[in-house]
């Protein structure tokens, strides 16, 4: 759930605090018992494991030396390993495709179901919106199923042809094969915030605009576009984290895709396989901790522009 | 009418997985592979029932134990982050005290780390406290919703009148009473999104269970099913079928609740959903 709305409250804070102030008089401590319990979760789940995995990743494990403290030589040895640079550059490479392929998908059909109000668009709706309610993990073992050449669909169309199906798990068609499956796990969740950003608009705008000549294609572009760009920018940012993450849907694939979908495929599984298979806690957490740092400034940097280019919300 | 097609052919897609997983559910080890049907229609011998006996059976019922993990995770750990994001989220939003700029900027940044980046951490921290492998660290982690306390302040903010706070403190009634009979009637619909969302989150969360579990019988539905996945592909072609038909009908059972649960509740979310993008 991370990343919708973190611009939204620069609009919102200040009437927040105006309000807030406006209770000072208050006795100061009320505001803390209520925020308390969650400030606990979020120390002792947040801060204490991120900082305790820094501290860990400041170590090294050799077999004859035991556990020493070795600095930041293990981001040195990440930001050289081939491994982890080449898992960095696929979810990267991932996200400039996915992303906008995903916005596209759930714009227009957000833009249709805007303008549409039928009962086939009522049930369109909840129907694209399906998939969010599945788990990562079902997702990409159905569309594993769908990609098999032994027991999906595509064999039986090429067996038309006296042909045999291609294994869209091979490494031509891996990308493309991911690439599906995420854009059809989170492009409803997209368009119903899209959706639900369009309905806010005021319609007596559209009156106007038609009044002055334009047709749907222009309401559509030149006023509904602008208006929800807040919420694209949203869908982007939270689109950026999650991919840069990736891992659930290749780590469940990697097993039918005949050694194509690597340990080290994305960073994240990179980190999972050095942990658990080789017991590496202390470079597996440099690694986690790396990539959370790269996503994070990453978001950061671009929320910054994006701001900077004339406000949208 | 274009418009129309174009949602038919946005609703074959995104149904498609689902209608091939029900109709595969129906079939046995051998149609599912040499069907009459297809892969996407149904075989001559109908095997539903037998495939959800073995389901239930096989391997002493551990399918129904993950369930029954699955439910126990997500309800405690939805249930425990919708409380503690209503709470906070009340409390950032009409309150004044000390710290809360930073606790504010502090909240906002974590919406941006992504939760998956704590899970190596997480499991490092909780080993040496000797906690992995138990439920708790699945459901303690899953209490963190930064988002959820977001959305919570956000819509305490506009939805609960400072006025009313304000008349029933005259009225005499301390903070707690005002916040449970003034403040939590209105903060109901965004409590059911922050709730929805919460436990979709940990229903569906794969990588924690994966990372901190490492007993059988305490794993959620999707590990459990990423197991037999597993298996089944190590395995193949070595009388493993069998395996296959159960991946594909325990998938099948455990997204019925949650579809039935968005479904049903979907005039509460939208209107949460848009909370976060509208403002």
């Amino acid at each position: 759930m991370t990343g919708i709305g973190s611009y939204a409250v620069r609009s919102s804070a200040p009437r927040a605090r105006a309000t807030a102030r406006g209770r000072s008089v208050r006795p100061k401590i009320t505001g803390w018992l209520f925020v308390a319990p969650f400030a606990l979760v979020f120390l002792v789940f947040l801060v204490v494991p991120l900082a305790y995995a820094f501290w860990l990743s400041l170590f090294s494990k050799g077999l004859a030396t035991g556990t020493t403290f070795s600095g930041l030589a293990n981001y040195v040895k990440a930001f050289s390993d081939p491994e982890f640079l080449g898992g960095l550059l696929f979810v990267v490479v991932f996200s400039v495709v996915l992303i906008p392929l995903q916005m596209l998908v759930s714009l227009a059909a957000a833009l249709v179901l805007d303008t549409v109000t039928t009962k086939l668009a009522r049930f369109s709706r909840l129907m694209i919106f399906v998939p969010y309610a599945i788990p990562a993990v079902i997702g990409a073992l159905m569309w594993g199923f769908l990609y098999s050449p032994g027991f999906g669909p595509l064999a039986q169309v090429f067996a038309l042809f006296h042909a045999s199906a291609p294994n869209l798990l091979g490494s031509h068609d891996v990308f493309g094969a991911l690439l599906n499956v995420v854009t059809w796990q989170w492009s409803g969740y997209y368009m119903i915030i899209i959706y639900a950003a369009l309905q806010g608009i005021d319609s007596s705008l559209y009156e106007a605009a038609r009044i002055d000549g334009a047709n749907q294609w222009q309401i559509a572009l030149r006023i509904k576009l602008p208006l929800v760009a807040s919420a694209l920018v949203l869908i982007l940012v939270f689109a950026l984290i999650g991919t840069l993450q990736f891992f659930t849907e290749p780590q469940v694939l990697a097993p039918s895709s005949n050694g194509v979908i690597t340990p080290s495929f994305t960073p994240n599984m990179y980190a999972y396989n050095l942990a658990f298979a080789n017991s590496q806690i202390n470079y597996a957490s440099a690694i986690s901790f790396a990539l959370g740092l790269v996503v994070f400034v990453g978001v950061y940097i671009f929320l910054f522009a994006t701001r900077k280019k004339g406000r949208i919300v | 009418m274009g418009a129309h097609v174009f949602l038919v052919v946005l609703v074959i897609y995104f149904l498609l997985p689902l209608w091939w997983l029900i109709v595969a559910s129906t079939k046995d080890a051998h149609g599912l592979f040499s069907g009459t049907g297809g892969a996407l229609w149904f075989d001559k011998t109908f095997a539903l029932f037998d495939n959800l006996g073995l389901l239930f059976t096989y391997n002493d019922g551990i399918y129904l134990r993950w369930l029954g993990n699955s439910v126990l995770y997500a309800v405690s750990g939805g249930a425990g982050a919708t409380a503690l994001a209503i709470l906070a989220g009340y409390g950032f939003a009409k309150f004044a005290f000390p710290g809360r700029r930073l606790s504010l900027a502090l909240l906002l940044g974590s919406v941006m780390v992504p939760l998956t980046a704590l899970v190596i951490p997480t499991f490092a921290m909780l080993s040496q406290v000797g906690m992995t492998n138990t439920i708790w660290a699945v459901i303690l982690p899953s209490l963190l919703n930064p988002f959820g306390v977001y959305l919570m302040m956000v819509y305490a903010t506009d939805a609960i009148p400072d006025e009313l706070l304000d008349a029933a403190r005259v009225d005499g009634a301390g903070e707690l009473r005002t916040f449970f009979t003034v403040a939590l009637p209105l903060l109901r619909p965004a409590a059911v999104t922050v709730l929805l969302l919460s436990f979709v989150g940990t229903w569906n969360n794969y990588f924690l269970p994966l990372a901190v579990l490492s007993s059988n019988n305490l794993f959620p539905v999707t590990v459990g099913l990423g197991l037999w996945d597993g298996l089944a592909n190590s395995a193949s072609g070595t009388g493993t079928t069998s395996l296959w038909s159960l991946i594909i009908l325990g998938s099948l059972v455990s997204i019925i609740p949650l579809i039935v649960a968005f479904l049903s509740l979907q005039r509460y979310w939208r209107g949460g959903l848009a909370v976060g993008s509208l403002k």
